[in-house]
């Protein structure tokens, strides 16, 4: 590959600003003696490869055995990681890098470019068959699809290793929010050497070689996860935590049960309890935005019932379903009705005005009746439709009581549950009328969620094919001022309504009050134990 | 929560002698109070599923806005509000839901039961009448079944097919039929000697029509006894799976769904969640131990 | 009897044979894959996984070659969802577990099962009789997915006195125990009361005491062992049953079981660690009925195999 372009005729040098790093601890704050943090994990974690890796949380575990090129600070903003800086060319394509000459991995070797290099070509690599290889593709590296299809060598990928603290990233197209896409753990690097010598079992705890601010000690798959402070790491002098734990518990009301019991520092909430708990324990129940969105999507393509095919009936539907009784009556917890599909508290968004967002219920539902009735729906020829949840206490729940509501306009709707893996494959074969279905950004920007609903979306289950939605996409990618865009987007969405916006999510959890420094403003929740301390109490 | 031998009938069980056996068994039933006890339990929660529906003030899905999201508070049991059992987290009666849910399980029950004990009962008949060489790869085969995790290849069916009523149905009542099919079997062998069944193959009767006609209704005190004394192990096993979340759909419900949603929530202040269905499901588990019991003691003699 | 043991472990073959095929079928017929995602993957990851997995070859072929790696090499393959691992290693990881605390329940039901079935039989129809046979009437009918919650309320929040979950030592294993063993050892107390009261009612027992010897010896030396026969028949049924209250255990005690991977395993799509466990479980199964046989031909030498 020929790079030419130099470093010097870069015109969007974007600098962070020295922040400062690891535990932000205030004067006088006495620290206490237990520098142990527990938290709750719902499920065991899959793989502790951050490029196998596939799930939060997983994540939540590799973000501190791992550190790639940014991380996130307590707002959701970058900080450097292993990068301190990047430099952007002037045609937006060319990302370079510089990286930090303190950052070691835990067994001591320097980590360079080339560990960058290696994981990102791993990654993209057939022969890793990674399921989040298209990950590459979405930060649109160079050849990313070609590699991934198996047609160019890894080492073809557009990225490269300058000089030992120096990575090159080529991408496809100019793409503002790319640094953002660089806190995802399937970009950290990996150490070459270890996994050469031990294969698949290198992320066995006592094998396990990482550049984070802490080290793998214990893994009892489905159990616990220990991890203790790691001394190599380039900020370890600033690392409060001594002990990250993680427990595995399979079931929240437990989890919450052994919270209280003092067994955990941190515990999601159980749909519903969130009031309860907050008037019991205002100290430690907590409710911030989180950077997810809940729907009913309904299946507009041709394998989907005729009835949905019509726009008022698709409005009536939403019209008559009360947002504000799921989200405070059922889930209590914080969360936002919503009429749109962004979150509202996405960084750079504006929800725009959506006419059916600011009548009452009642308007709604009168409305709803018109619209149906305009549509031929009636008590003598009344309206049946499936809608599909997967296996969740609070998908039931709302599903429930969604089908009570579309009751009042005439509409019978029949629930169909189904396990996780049986939902997804028949959203994906359009096999279904109306399904539940939720998205969480990859990064704290629109584009994130509304990318979803374009016409090549592999998302758009519902097949919303729609000509007018996809310019404005692709004229967001360019635009310098995309929010005007999104609006656009979001206003077609409410006028087609081919999606049943339900809420955004909030996280709901406790934490217990000696912990401090959790980055309650970061949108994503993504936290690092570097970041968190516990005070005296 | 599979079938258990502790509910195999000893091979005595037959009304073997007496001029009347069937009405010494009756009295012997009607003398055992705790089988009587049984009875009653069983006949009560019976009416309860059968008419408690036209008790209720609230049907079985209605959401009552008024005491959703402040369940705890609010949705206790209460005549004012036509409540009975309070509510579920929805504000849903559950009262109402506990009927429907004793309605699916007593369904689950029986039917599981009868699959098993028809499927059991024709196989082991087969087995037995047959002999032989047929008889030994026959029940071969069933130790083989037998070795099968059953509860396992039932999730299977479950997670994979998603839940349908017919499959649970079927997948409980097939978990069970083996235990049937041996005791049958044994019962078959003994019977296949007796004058009545020899004169009947002496006419020239065909083997099926002498299975189903002259030694499948002599063995209906046998099949009483673990058809009874199976339903409780059925509900049992279909509230393991609701347990799992495999069970029933909604908005229909069973008694071991009931359990396991009030279960999960009994830290929260909202006890009846549980203990109505509880309630409800200890009474029939207990009607059908009494009545399983007193059947077996009253159809063998021999305890006495 | 040398014979009937080797007839029986031929018979286990084709057994898990037919398991395995049964397992195999039903699994790759389910609607979804272990790598359905949300996010539908790209044709081409998606075939570079089916090709490491070898799941592009034809079911036939995969079947073969899963039993075939598994008699040549004992190799059950990799996770599909937990890819760092093999399936070997999940199930040496969590099978000690599982077996530690099934163990312990087993024997914990049985010993103090009949002891207390003994004790109602002994003093039929006495305070004690009706305390047993009412306590193990409730312990039986009462759900262990009920019981496990209580269990860690009282327990590990309100008296604080033992951990509500984990995989640690000795004292993470007492309610994981409690909640597993009770229901067996309540059917247990029954299953010895009914059959001691028959038993102690025979016409060897009422001999033995004729012949003046002291009630302690008639009863354990005379009629314990008979009243064994239908507790020996119910350990089989039991032992499966137990594996089936581990999934419930490894949920609420989070104890890192094989009962919870089977689940798991199940709802992923993780092919092979299902068919790891459901052929461990088969073969426990089987050779359990095995030994229950043993026993029972033992103490009751008129069975002949």
């Amino acid at each position: 590959m020929n790079v030419t372009r130099t470093l010097a005729s870069s015109v969007l040098a974007l600098s962070l600003a020295w922040q400062a790093q690891a535990a932000n601890v205030p004067d006088g704050v006495t620290l206490a003696e237990n520098q142990t943090y527990t938290f709750w994990l719902l499920d065991a974690i899959k793989s502790m490869d951050p490029q196998i890796n596939t799930d939060a949380e997983g994540s939540d575990v590799l973000r501190n055995l791992f550190e790639g090129l940014y991380n996130e600070d307590e707002k959701g903003g970058l900080v450097p990681g292993v990068a301190l800086e990047h430099e952007v060319s002037e045609d937006g394509k060319t990302y370079t890098f510089k990286l930090r000459d303190n950052a070691k991995w835990s067994d001591g070797a320097p980590v360079t470019a080339n560990d960058f290099v290696y994981a990102w070509r791993r990654l993209a690599d057939p022969a890793t068959a990674s399921e989040y290889a298209w990950y590459m593709e979405l930060m649109q590296v160079e050849n990313a699809s070609a590699v991934v299809a198996g047609d160019m060598a890894p080492d073809e990928l557009g990225v490269k290793a300058v000089d030992e603290h120096t990575l090159e990233v080529k991408i496809d197209a100019p793409m503002p929010y790319f640094p953002q896409m660089l806190v995802h753990a399937s970009t950290f690097p990996v150490p070459q050497s270890v996994i050469d010598a031990n294969g698949d079992n290198w992320t066995r705890a006592g094998t396990l070689v990482g550049n984070g601010a802490y080290t793998l000690v214990e893994h009892q798959l489905g159990e616990r996860v220990v991890m203790e402070k790691n001394d190599t790491y380039w900020d370890a002098e600033h690392t409060v935590l001594q002990t990250v734990i993680a427990l595995t518990i399979n079931d929240v009301n437990q989890g919450l049960t052994r919270y209280m019991a003092g067994e955990l520092d941190r515990v999601d909430m159980p749909a519903g309890q969130y009031p309860r708990m907050e008037k019991e324990y205002p100290d430690q129940a907590t409710s911030v935005p989180y950077n997810c969105s809940y729907i009913y999507m309904l299946n507009v393509g041709e394998k989907g019932p005729e009835a949905l095919k019509d726009v008022r009936v698709r409005k009536a539907l939403s019209y008559a379903i009360d947002r504000d009784i799921i989200v405070d009556k059922i889930l209590q917890g914080g969360q936002h009705p919503s009429y749109n599909w962004t979150h509202w508290a996405t960084a750079g968004f504006e929800i725009p005005d959506i006419e059916y967002a600011d009548w009452t219920q009642p308007e709604r539902l009168e409305k709803a009746k018109e619209l149906l009735t305009e549509a031929g729906y009636g008590p003598d020829k009344p309206l049946s439709l499936r809608l599909q949840y997967n296996t969740s206490e609070d998908h039931k729940k709302i599903a429930i009581a969604a089908s009570q509501m579309l009751k009042q306009i005439g509409v019978n709707l029949t629930l169909d549950n189904y396990e996780w893996k049986v939902h997804t494959d028949r959203m994906q074969s359009q096999d279904f009328d109306m399904a539940r279905y939720a998205w969480c950004g990859d990064y704290n920007e629109a584009s994130t969620y509304l990318d979803l609903m374009a016409s090549y979306s592999g998302h758009n289950n519902g097949e919303f094919f729609n000509d007018d939605y996809d310019a404005v996409i692709k004229d967001s990618k360019t635009a310098e001022d995309p929010l005007p865009l999104y609006q656009k987007a979001e206003m077609i969405l409410a006028d087609e309504m081919p999606i049943i916006p339900l809420y955004h999510y909030a996280k709901v959890f406790m934490l217990k009050e000696d912990i401090k420094g959790w980055p309650l403003d970061n949108l994503n929740q993504s936290w690092y134990a570097k970041d968190l301390y516990r005070v005296a109490e | 929560m599979v079938s258990t031998r502790e509910n195999t009938v000893s091979a005595q069980a037959l009304p073997a002698k007496g001029r009347s056996p069937w009405a010494d068994a009756r009295r012997r039933f009607f003398r055992n109070k705790a089988a009587m006890m049984g009875l009653v339990i069983l006949v009560f929660v019976a009416l309860f599923a059968i008419f408690g529906g036209y008790a209720a003030q609230w049907s079985n899905e209605e959401l009552d806005y008024n005491v959703m999201g402040q369940v705890a508070e609010l949705g206790g049991p209460s005549f004012e509000t036509g409540h009975y059992f309070g509510t579920d987290d929805l504000g849903r009666d559950l009262f109402a839901r506990t009927v429907q849910g004793t309605q699916i399980s007593l369904a689950v029950g029986v039917v599981g039961a009868i699959i098993a004990c028809v499927v059991g009962t024709l196989y082991g008949a087969t087995a037995g009448y047959a002999g032989g060489r047929i008889d030994g790869l026959m029940m071969r085969l069933v130790d083989i079944f037998m070795a099968v995790p059953y509860m396992f290849v039932l999730i299977l069916l479950l997670v994979m097919y998603g839940r349908s009523i017919t499959i649970l149905f079927v997948g409980i009542g097939l978990i069970s039929w083996m235990e049937m099919a041996r005791i049958v079997r044994g019962q078959t062998l003994s019977l296949k000697g007796r004058e009545f069944v020899e004169a009947a193959r002496a006419t020239g009767v065909a083997a099926p029509v002498i299975i189903l006609r002259h030694i499948v209704p002599n063995l209906m005190g046998v099949i009483a006894v673990y058809v009874t004394l199976l339903v409780p192990l059925m509900i049992l096993t279909e509230s393991f799976i609701s347990f799992l979340g495999l069970g029933i759909q909604e908005p229909l419900t069973s008694l071991g769904a009931l359990i396991s949603e009030g279960a999960g929530t009994i830290a929260y202040g909202t006890t009846w969640q549980l203990g109505f269905p509880l309630l409800f499901f200890c009474l029939t588990l207990f009607g059908f131990f009494f009545v399983g019991d007193g059947l077996r003691d009253a159809l063998d003699p021999k305890d006495r | 009897m040398f014979s009937y043991i080797l007839k029986r472990i031929a018979i286990a073959i084709p057994t898990l044979l037919v398991l395995i095929v049964i397992s195999f079928v039903l699994m790759h017929a389910a609607p979804g894959g272990p790598f359905t995602a949300e996010r539908e993957l790209p044709p081409e990851v998606m075939a570079n996984l089916n090709a490491k997995y070898g799941l592009d070859d034809p079911l036939w072929k995969q079947i073969g070659t899963y039993v075939w790696n598994i008699v040549s090499a004992f190799d059950f393959g990799p996770s599909f969802v937990y890819k760092d691992r093999t399936v070997n290693e999940i199930i040496a990881q969590g099978f000690p577990i599982t077996l530690t605390y099934g163990l312990i329940s087993f024997v914990l039901a049985v010993l103090v099962g009949v002891t207390l079935g003994v004790a109602a039989a002994i003093r039929h129809n006495s305070m004690l009789d009706y305390i047993a046979v009412g306590m193990s009437i409730g312990a039986q009918v009462l759900p262990n997915f009920v019981m496990a919650p209580i269990l860690v309320l009282v327990f590990t929040l309100w008296l604080g006195w033992l951990p509500g979950g984990g995989w640690q030592g000795p004292e993470y294993w007492i309610l994981p125990v409690i909640a597993l063993s009770t229901s067996f050892m309540a059917s247990i107390a029954r299953i010895t009361r009914s059959s001691m009261l028959e038993v102690l009612t025979s016409n060897h027992i009422r001999t033995a005491r004729a012949k003046g010897l002291p009630e302690r010896r008639v009863i354990l030396r005379h009629a314990l062992k008979p009243a064994m026969l239908p507790v020996i028949s119910y350990l089989g049924p039991a032992f499966v049953a137990m594996i089936t209250g581990s999934v419930v255990v490894d949920i609420y005690f989070s104890t890192g079981g094989i009962g919870k991977a089977f689940v798991d395993s199940a709802l992923n799509r993780d092919y092979a660690v299902m068919m790891g466990v459901t052929i461990l479980v088969g073969a426990l199964t089987i050779f359990f009925n095995l030994v229950v046989d043993i026993l029972y031909g033992w103490i009751d030498p008129k069975i002949r195999y």
